[in-house]
Order: structure tokens, then C-alpha cells, then sequence
């Protein structure tokens, strides 16, 4: 028994297992959360029918999803038209297998890393992984035999080779700093507090703010959505798709968004490092905020306006106290305090690349170009000269 | 393992390599390609070859491969036309093709028959030596290929352009 | 059963690859096919690299790999706006077609 407890395959698969049933129901809830996002902005409800507050609108999707007809329309391309979407979902969540979530976390007597695989090339890999990622959205233009499925893809590939060239040097610069390609040791340089993480400590705020712009752009979000523009490209590259086909690309654009938050967390963010040292009280935070939420939401619960609230309010402020219990018991702190860490900085990235869809229009082609050419690459280049040079100084 | 791995992806090389010769639609030929690349970066790293694997995969795959893409889907010219096409060239070249490779395989045999591939016995393929060797022993070379590509950017910008004014 | 690959296979495999890489640079007649033949050769080329790389136990090959890729990106780049102007200026992208020096 404790042979194969110990056994790497064993490990590894209940790993793969947890983080793969892990990211599929956050990609499921992301969605909910941008279309609540999205309408709070907007001075909407949102999703309100499926469930309380419409927690139950993901399940309800996956369902019409999976149940709608699966058309292949007619004059379509079969084998790459099939491959795209394919192609887009791997690749998608093929990056998400060299990100650590945290530090090491004991279960009885196995201790093994919150992190699926450690390559010592892991920033490359993803780098790789990632520009791989175009030839699903570029396929599925081309084999859909459709003229705005065509300039959809076309739009896609050469932004994405346009933007993944500042995307590149910005994410060269923190790698300076720390001077190692490994994930997990990039994070090992950076504890310590919020001073010793790469944006402030390596002073890398333009190139953090470089590589959200082009994160942006490489996950095809607003304001650089123009591969699906859908008032100019109908919906762009995926036009022709439907039911399960569709869903991989949506999913496939929400995974590369993960990717790419949890990449500037541990680039730039100090990974699951907490913000000041744990002396000073920041083990206490995760446990005040929930049970700040808990006592706001019981609070609600006896005024409730709508039907409902009497009920959901209470039981969900319980709920979260009850969480923030969970906080304050030694025996999960050591790994539960660094997972929350982590999960509130990706969290956090997220909701901005939300934020920013409910507020900001979409560019022009010409001027998505010109910016990332005229613009982010020589800032980027020049930010990369200073901190070599900077480096340099230190080190000699 | 190691083997398994090998022939694995040597077979995914070998078929998508045949598939970029014998396909007719240049973009069937370019993902095959695609796929070429990516095996050849699997056996890179079962060399010990981590950068080169990486950089496979980046340079190659990720952007040379899509500006082939690219300029294929830009063009939109369909699968080519078999026409003037020598039987004869097939007829003597096919074989030609076996017996020549069959000749190198024999003397490669000869040559290095004995030296098998043992995973992780190379560990200088990391990033870090690489970069010592290409900024100390390679500089002057890393230098040129720098103004190389700043030419070939001249070029295709010059080549691109709609008119000369 | 063999436990470990020998590195006659890696070369064979590289010498099987150039030679496909020929044989479509001889066989096709779509400009983009020819040139991407070139670059399944200089694939096979750069197996051998790191494969003599590994047989020798320095880091030259995988160097002569590397400036090989940058060759290859600089000859992609000029290579396919060549194509492209190509096409423009005779709306065919097949290699016979393009002989105007001959007549």
C-alpha cells in the first residue's frame, strides 16, 4: 500500500484528476461570473433564473451545450474543421500542467507539490504551448470555407504573432531578475512580502503592465477582440460552429485566460506568496475577509427584499463563516494560506480582464497593429535594455 | 521507455514528413510539417536538448509555421494541378530514395553502432549553457545572425510593400 | 527487447527526413511546398546536430541548431514576401509558370 502511495505515477494521476475536475468547473463558473460582471456593470441582474442568483445557469449551459444538434455544414474542410476545435482545447489546457498553485502540501504521510509538473524550462513550455494555440483559431477560419471566418482567422494569426513578440520581452524581464526558467523556483526568488515581488521589488510595472496588454490580446478579450468582432465578422472564427465544437473554443478562451492570469501572478505577483510576512498578521486576512462576507450577507438575510433572500442570504453568510473557520485551523494553514494567496492575485487579474470588457470599446485593425509595432514592441525592448543593465550592475 | 518513446514519435515524423510531400493543398503540407516539428522537439529533449526542444516548438512551429499559414490563407490558391509530371522520375527515384537511405543506415550502423541514447545522461542543454556558449565561444556568429535578420526585416519590408515610390 | 535507443536511429530517422525533404523539393511544383521541403531539411539537418551534440557530450550542435532556426526565420521572412510578390505579379504560384527569363 504505502508502495504505491509513494509510487510518481499514483500521485500524478490523482493530481492530474483533481486539477483537471478543478479547472473544468471554474471555467464553467468563470463564465458565470463575467455574465454577472458584466450585467452588475451594466445595471442588470444578470443570470437569476437557474438556481439562487443563477449558480445553477453553468449546468444549465453545459446541458444546452451538450445536448444541441452537432452540425458540419456543408463545403466545410471535415479533417480540419474537426482538428481546430480540438487543437484550441489542448492547447488551451495543456499550459495549465506546469503551473504551481502553491507550495508543498502533505496528505497523511505522501508530501508532493500543488503543481502537476516542474520542467526547468516550464516558462518556455508555456510560451511554446501557448503560440501553438493559434493554429486552432487560424484552422477553424480557413476550413469553415466562410469569407468572415477567413478574415477572423487571418486577424487572429497575425495579432497573435504581433503581440506575442512585447509578450516575450515583457515576461523576459522578471526572468532577469530571478534568473531561472523554473516556475516554481521563479516564486522562491520572490518571498518575502509585497516588496520582493518582481513588480516591485524588480520595479517591473511597465513590463507588467506590457504583458497584460498583450495577454489581452493573445486571449482575443476586449478591447483586442477583433478575430470576433461580431458586428464586423458575425463571430469571426467560429461562425460555423456549434454545440460541443463551439463550447471547446469558448472553453479554450477561457483556460488561455486562466493561463495567462495565473503566468503574471507568478511572474510578477510573487505566486502564492502573501503580501507582508505571516508575523505580521497575514495569515488572519483570508479568515477576516470571508468572515466579513458572512456577517454582511446575515446581516442582508433579515431584510430581504426578494422572496427568497430570507433563506439564501443566511445560509450562504453560515457558509462563509464556516469557511472562515476553516482559515484559522493550523493543521490546513500551511497550505490553504498560500492557495488562497495564489487563487485571489489569478482571481483578482481575471476580474479585471472582466472589468475591462464591460467598459472599454474595441480598436481599430490598423491601430491594433501600429500599437503593439510602434508602440508596446520598442517600450518593451527598451524596458528589457534598462533592467539587463540594472542587472548587470548588481550582480558585478 | 525510451525506445517506445522513439518510435512513437519517429513514426508521427516519418508519416507527417511523407504526408508534406505527397499532399496536394499546400496547407495540409504545412500542418503536416507543424507535426514533423513537434515529434523531432520530443526527441530533442529524450537528447537532453531542453532549449532546442523549446525553441523548436517557439521558433519553428509557433511563428515560422503560422506566417506559412498565413500567407496561404492570404493567397487562398488551391491544391496544386498535376500536370508535366515525368512517371519516369517516380519510377527511378522512389527506389534510388530506399537504396540510398538503406546505404546510410548501413554505414551509420558501422559507424556508431554500439552508443545507445540514455535519457538525462546530456545535461548541458539548459538554458544556462547554451547562453554561456552563444555570449563567450559563438559571440561573432550571434552578432552576424542578429544583422541577418535585420536585413531579411528590410527585405520582406521593402518586398511587401504595395508600390515603389 | 532494447533498453535504449542507439544513436544510429536518431541519424537514420534525420537521413530519412532529408531525403523526403528532396524528393518533395524535386517533386512539387507549388512554390510554398518547395520552400517548406527546404524547411523539413533543415529539420532533419538539425536532428543530426543535437544528435552528434549528444554523441560528442558538448553544447556546439545544439548551438549550430540554434543559429540554423534563426537562418530559417530570417529566410521565411524573406522567402514568403518573395511568394507573395510572386503572386502578385503573376497570379500563379507554381514554379514552371514563373520562367520569364527563358522566352
Amino acid at each position: 500500500m504505502d508502495a504505491l502511495l509513494d509510487s510518481f505515477i499514483f500521485i500524478t494521476v490523482i493530481k492530474a484528476l483533481v486539477i483537471f475536475a478543478v479547472l473544468m468547473t471554474t471555467l464553467a463558473y468563470l463564465q458565470w461570473v463575467e455574465r454577472k460582471v458584466i450585467a452588475h456593470i451594466q445595471v442588470r441582474p444578470g443570470p437569476y433564473r437557474v438556481g439562487p442568483h443563477g449558480l445553477l445557469q453553468p449546468l444549465a449551459d453545459v446541458i444546452k451545450l451538450v445536448t444541441k444538434e452537432d452540425l458540419i455544414p456543408p463545403y466545410v474542410n471535415k479533417v480540419f474543421y474537426l482538428m481546430a476545435p480540438f487543437l484550441a482545447i489542448t492547447m488551451a489546457l495543456l499550459s495549465i500542467s506546469v503551473i504551481p498553485f502553491g507550495p508543498t502540501i502533505a496528505v497523511g504521510p505522501v508530501r508532493t507539490w500543488m503543481q502537476l509538473t516542474d520542467l526547468n524550462i516550464g516558462v518556455l513550455f508555456i510560451l511554446a504551448v501557448s503560440s501553438m494555440g493559434v493554429y486552432g483559431i487560424a484552422l477553424a477560419g480557413w476550413a469553415s470555407n466562410n469569407k468572415y471566418s477567413l478574415l477572423g482567422g487571418l486577424r487572429s494569426s497575425a495579432q497573435m504573432i504581433s503581440y506575442e513578440l512585447p509578450m516575450s520581452l515583457a515576461i523576459a524581464s522578471p526572468l532577469l531578475i530571478s534568473n531561472t526558467l523554473s516556475l516554481r523556483k521563479l516564486v522562491e526568488t520572490q518571498t518575502g512580502g509585497i516588496w520582493h515581488w518582481n513588480v516591485i521589488g524588480g520595479a517591473q510595472v511597465v513590463s507588467f503592465l506590457i504583458f497584460l496588454i498583450a495577454a489581452f490580446a493573445e486571449t482575443n478579450r476586449v478591447p483586442f477582440d477583433l478575430p470576433e468582432a461580431e458586428n464586423e465578422l458575425v463571430a469571426g472564427f467560429h461562425t460555423e460552429y456549434s454545440s460541443m465544437k463551439f463550447a471547446s473554443f469558448f472553453m479554450a478562451e477561457y483556460a488561455n485566460m486562466i493561463t495567462v492570469s495565473a503566468m503574471a501572478t507568478l511572474l510578477f505577483l510573487g505566486g502564492w506568496d502573501a503580501p507582508w510576512p505571516a508575523e505580521y498578521g497575514s495569515g488572519l486576512v483570508p479568515a477576516a475577509i470571508f468572515a466579513l462576507c458572512g456577517l454582511i450577507l446575515l446581516y442582508h438575510g433579515r431584510q430581504g427584499i426578494r422572496k427568497w433572500d430570507k433563506y439564501t442570504f443566511p445560509v450562504f453568510g453560515v457558509i462563509f463563516l464556516g469557511i472562515a473557520g476553516i482559515f484559522l485551523v493550523p493543521l490546513v494553514q500551511g497550505w490553504l494560506l498560500p492557495l488562497f494567496w495564489f487563487l485571489a492575485k489569478t482571481g483578482a487579474i481575471l476580474f479585471l480582464f472582466i472589468w475591462i470588457r464591460g467598459t472599454m470599446p474595441r480598436f481599430r485593425y490598423d491601430q491594433l497593429m501600429g500599437f503593439t509595432w510602434k508602440f508596446l514592441f520598442p517600450v518593451a525592448m527598451l524596458n528589457l535594455l534598462v533592467t539587463a543593465f540594472v542587472v548587470a550592475l548588481r550582480t558585478s | 521507455m525510451d525506445v517506445i518513446l522513439f518510435l512513437v514519435f519517429a513514426l508521427i515524423a516519418v508519416v507527417c514528413a511523407i504526408n508534406v510531400v505527397v499532399q496536394t493543398h499546400p496547407i495540409s503540407s504545412a500542418l503536416s510539417l507543424v507535426g514533423v516539428m513537434g515529434s523531432l522537439a520530443v526527441l530533442y529533449l529524450l537528447l537532453g536538448a531542453e532549449f532546442i526542444a523549446a525553441a523548436q516548438v517557439i521558433v519553428y512551429a509557433g511563428a515560422i509555421m503560422v506566417l506559412f499559414i498565413f500567407v496561404i490563407m492570404l493567397l487562398n490558391a488551391g491544391a496544386e494541378t498535376r500536370k508535366g509530371r515525368s512517371y519516369m522520375v517516380q519510377l527511378l527515384g522512389v527506389p534510388l530514395l530506399i537504396a540510398f537511405l538503406g546505404l546510410a543506415a548501413f554505414f551509420v550502423q558501422r559507424m556508431y553502432g554500439d552508443e545507445a541514447v540514455t535519457f538525462g545522461l546530456f545535461q548541458k542543454g539548459g538554458p544556462k549553457e547554451i547562453g554561456q556558449a552563444l555570449f563567450t565561444t559563438y559571440l561573432l556568429p550571434f552578432e552576424v545572425t542578429s544583422l541577418l535578420i535585420l536585413v531579411a526585416i528590410v527585405g520582406a519590408i521593402v518586398l511587401a510593400r504595395k508600390e515603389f515610390d | 527487447m532494447l533498453s535504449a535507443v542507439p544513436i544510429s536511429w536518431f541519424l537514420t530517422l534525420s537521413a530519412v527526413l532529408f531525403a523526403l525533404g528532396v524528393a518533395g523539393f524535386l517533386f512539387r511544383r507549388n512554390i510554398i511546398t518547395v520552400f517548406m521541403s527546404i524547411e523539413l531539411m533543415l529539420n532533419a539537418v538539425n536532428l543530426s546536430f543535437v544528435t552528434f551534440s549528444y554523441h560528442y557530450k558538448s553544447v556546439d550542435g545544439h548551438l549550430f541548431t540554434f543559429f540554423v532556426m534563426v537562418v530559417a526565420a530570417a529566410e521565411a521572412a524573406v522567402g514568403l514576401a518573395i511568394i507573395l510578390t510572386v503572386f502578385k505579379n503573376r497570379g500563379t504560384l507554381n514554379i514552371d509558370d514563373v520562367d520569364s527569363m527563358k522566352n
